[in-house]
């Protein structure tokens, strides 16, 4: 066929970029993305990320285990910071899932035929980092053992969930984002779990692929219904992603803290949370694409436009940033105005000041198509915000409950060593998560790249076989 | 490119036998159907146009990926799942108003299998037991709930799966179908169904081989 380019970063508006480079028949495309799962050992570098997740997991589990042996004060919490690490951590990942829910309906839902190359492990990093998120108000409500009184399970106390609480939408939230995200994740891997199982050498994977493959067998009559599906489950998780990070925001704006009572909340979440996503997504695309030889499907056009989405979500949560100073000042309530110059200048300025150089000073590079394009300066920048990202929630939630209305019950946030810990396990649950999704499950939408790819089309063929006859 | 097509033809996993043409009855009771291969997306549009034209009922094309236009090539009908992921949906959003309803404004006694259970009317801050606006959230998220559970549940039932048989898993040539190839399988139960008519018209549709499958 024709000489492929090796450079898809060009601005011609008249020429259409490849989305796949060095790849012209179906074939090696599913060589390359299945030589990922089929190669005897994964890379090194596989190998020391899993020792060094794993280790952190397992601290993780002590720590859990020692909660619960000890109890809540082995946490920072305390009067008046009730809500310390556990829902600072909690809404974090919940904000990192988001990304992923974004690139696989809403992306999908506009049709953009980049998102192909991405979006498996954007799914899979949704569902890891919700894993993450929902363990942490599981552990914080201090007694685990009732922690079912969260849902509203029949009960020889005769005793509810209080339905008014946005506490509990969040619940039910959490609950069907993990839900629909894993269902998700699942239907759009079926028919890459057929393809590893027709190619699977030994029995043992040739079953446990094939089981889980449920009999796909690429039946057009199935494809059929399967991309109604898809659809339906697109247009489903994209109100359903914007729906979630709102509900994570009433926990705040429906309470009268000063600094969390706020309508600007929900959608300056939920461009948070994209923001956040997108930089975690990039933070484990560089290094997959690096060590597992992906760079013909995830190429340095798809890192660029996520940056482009990075520097647009950026903006508009350093808008936000100003806006709900303005509203604070524009609303002459004292105590609001109070909450907002405090948080600046405080005794927490420290974290609102690298909140505000991560999330919003530091992404401006991003104008510069040289930062947008070089992998050092983009990891860099994406690990920037993450860090930035964090510390948003840790400003929202702590300096909000530290400095009230009452003076009489301020006091200064301190961290335990069990905080921070714990902090460091949940990366390591993450990324034990995601390395073992890399090592056995297909990290690229095979049957979706080849869909996008210029052979797919039938009538491209067809010209060509005219023209020969 | 395609170094890696060699492997693919050859999986371990499974002692497949490929019966060659000659060696079966054409009155065989066992015959499943043909199946042809075909190398490209353009081949099997063309091919199942003409398939479908010719009055085929009981047949189906396999494919690594959607196909654009195979369906409608095919004379697929649009499928009733949209309809009843709608009456999932619908019945999640009830049961989330029904539920908020029922918990915390009633004071109801309701057989919910094992137990009786009882409602219980909270007083909160003197606003109405039945605060709707406060059960937007989880009705809204129980619609999308159920809604996106019947979509797969449908899903797989219209599609019959898991089906972990097949009698084209026989066929070695199969495996590539979740690679890069695209196959046409006419069942021998279909009334227009003739051994030597059906392989004809297959290879004349420039299928690049046809193979009997057996039940």
């Amino acid at each position: 066929m024709t000489t492929l380019p090796l450079d898809n970063t060009f601005d011609d508006p008249t020429r259409r970029a490849p989305l796949v480079l060095n790849h012209d028949d179906f074939g090696s495309v599913t060589n390359t993305i299945c030589g990922v799962n089929e190669r005897p050992k994964p890379p090194r570098a596989w190998y020391i990320a899993f020792a060094i997740s794993s280790t952190f997991l397992m601290v993780l589990g002590i720590l859990i285990g020692y909660l619960f042996w000890t109890g809540v004060g082995v946490w920072g919490n305390q009067n008046p910071a009730m809500w310390g690490f556990p829902i600072v951590n909690f809404v974090f990942w919940v904000g990192i899932g988001h990304a992923g829910t974004l690139i696989s309906a809403i992306l999908y839902l506009f049709r953009q035929k980049w998102r192909t190359a991405i979006n498996r492990f954007a799914e899979a990093m949704t569902i890891f980092a919700v894993i993450c998120a929902g363990m942490f108000p599981g552990i914080h409500v201090g007694r685990v053992w009732v922690s079912y009184w969260l849902f509203p399970i029949p009960n020889q106390m005769e005793m509810w969930p209080q339905f008014r609480s946005p506490l509990l939408w969040d619940v039910f939230a959490v609950g069907t984002y993990f839900t629909v995200s894993l269902l998700f994740w699942y239907v759009g891997m079926i028919p890459d779990l057929a393809t590893l199982r027709d190619r699977a050498t030994t029995k043992l994977k040739a079953i446990s692929y094939g089981i889980f493959a449920l009999g796909w067998r690429g039946s057009m009559r199935h494809w059929h219904r399967y991309e109604r599906t898809y659809l339906l489950l697109a247009a489903l998780a994209t109100p359903l992603v914007l729906s979630v990070h709102s509900v994570v925001s009433f926990d705040f704006a429906v309470a009268q803290v000063p600094g969390w009572h706020t309508t600007i909340f929900p959608p300056y979440f939920v461009a948070g949370a994209i923001f956040s996503g997108f930089a975690m997504v990039m933070t484990l695309a560089i290094p997959a694409r690096q060590w597992w030889g992906l760079k013909d499907f995830i190429t340095l056009r798809h890192l660029e436009t996520m940056n482009k989405i990075i520097l647009v979500t950026g903006s508009m949560v350093g808008y936000a940033y100003i806006m709900e100073f303005f509203t604070a000042w524009y609303s002459g309530a004292m105590y609001e105005s109070f909450a907002f110059v405090n948080r600046m200048f405080g005794q927490y300025a420290w974290a609102y000041w690298i909140m505000v150089t991560c999330n919003v000073i530091i992404p401006q590079l991003f104008w510069f198509k040289k930062a947008r394009q070089s992998i050092p300066i983009m990891f860099g920048i994406c690990l920037l915000v993450n860090v930035g990202m964090w510390f948003e929630r840790f400003v929202i939630i702590v300096t909000s409950l530290s400095q009230d209305h009452l003076p009489a019950n301020w006091d200064y946030f301190h961290p335990t060593w069990v905080d921070l810990t714990m902090l460091a396990g949940s990366f390591g649950l993450f990324m034990t998560l995601f390395l073992l999704f890399i090592r056995y499950l297909p990290v690229i939408a095979i049957a979706e790249v080849k869909a996008i790819m210029p052979a797919a089309n039938p009538h491209a063929h067809d010209h060509d076989k005219e023209a020969s006859a | 490119m395609n170094d890696g097509a060699g492997t693919t033809a050859t999986p371990a996993q499974s002692p497949r036998t490929i019966p060659s043409p000659s060696s079966v009855d054409e009155s065989s009771e066992k015959l499943y159907g043909l199946l042809a291969e075909f190398e490209t997306p353009a081949a099997i549009v063309s091919a199942a146009k003409k398939v479908h034209e010719a009055g085929y009922k009981w047949w189906d094309c396999c494919a690594p990926f959607p196909v654009h236009g195979l369906d409608k090539a095919m004379g697929i009908r649009p499928t009733i799942l949209p309809w009843l992921v709608l009456g999932a949906g619908i019945t999640g959003g009830t049961l989330g108003m029904l539920l908020q309803w029922f918990t915390n404004a009633t004071n109801l006694e309701l057989w919910s299998g094992p137990i009786w259970v009882t409602g219980y009317a909270f007083l909160v801050s003197g606003k109405p037991f039945a605060s709707v606006p406060t059960w937007i959230p989880v009705m809204f998220e129980m619609t999308v709930l159920l809604a996106a559970i019947g979509a797969v549940v449908f899903l797989l039932l219209l599609n019959k799966l898991p089906q972990l048989y097949h009698p084209c898993f026989k066929n070695e040539r199969f495996a590539r179908v979740t690679d890069d190839r695209f196959f046409i399988i006419i069942e021998a139960k279909d009334p227009l169904f003739y051994r030597a008519k059906t392989q004809q018209l297959l290879t004349s549709l420039g299928a690049t081989a046809v193979e009997e499958v057996q039940a």
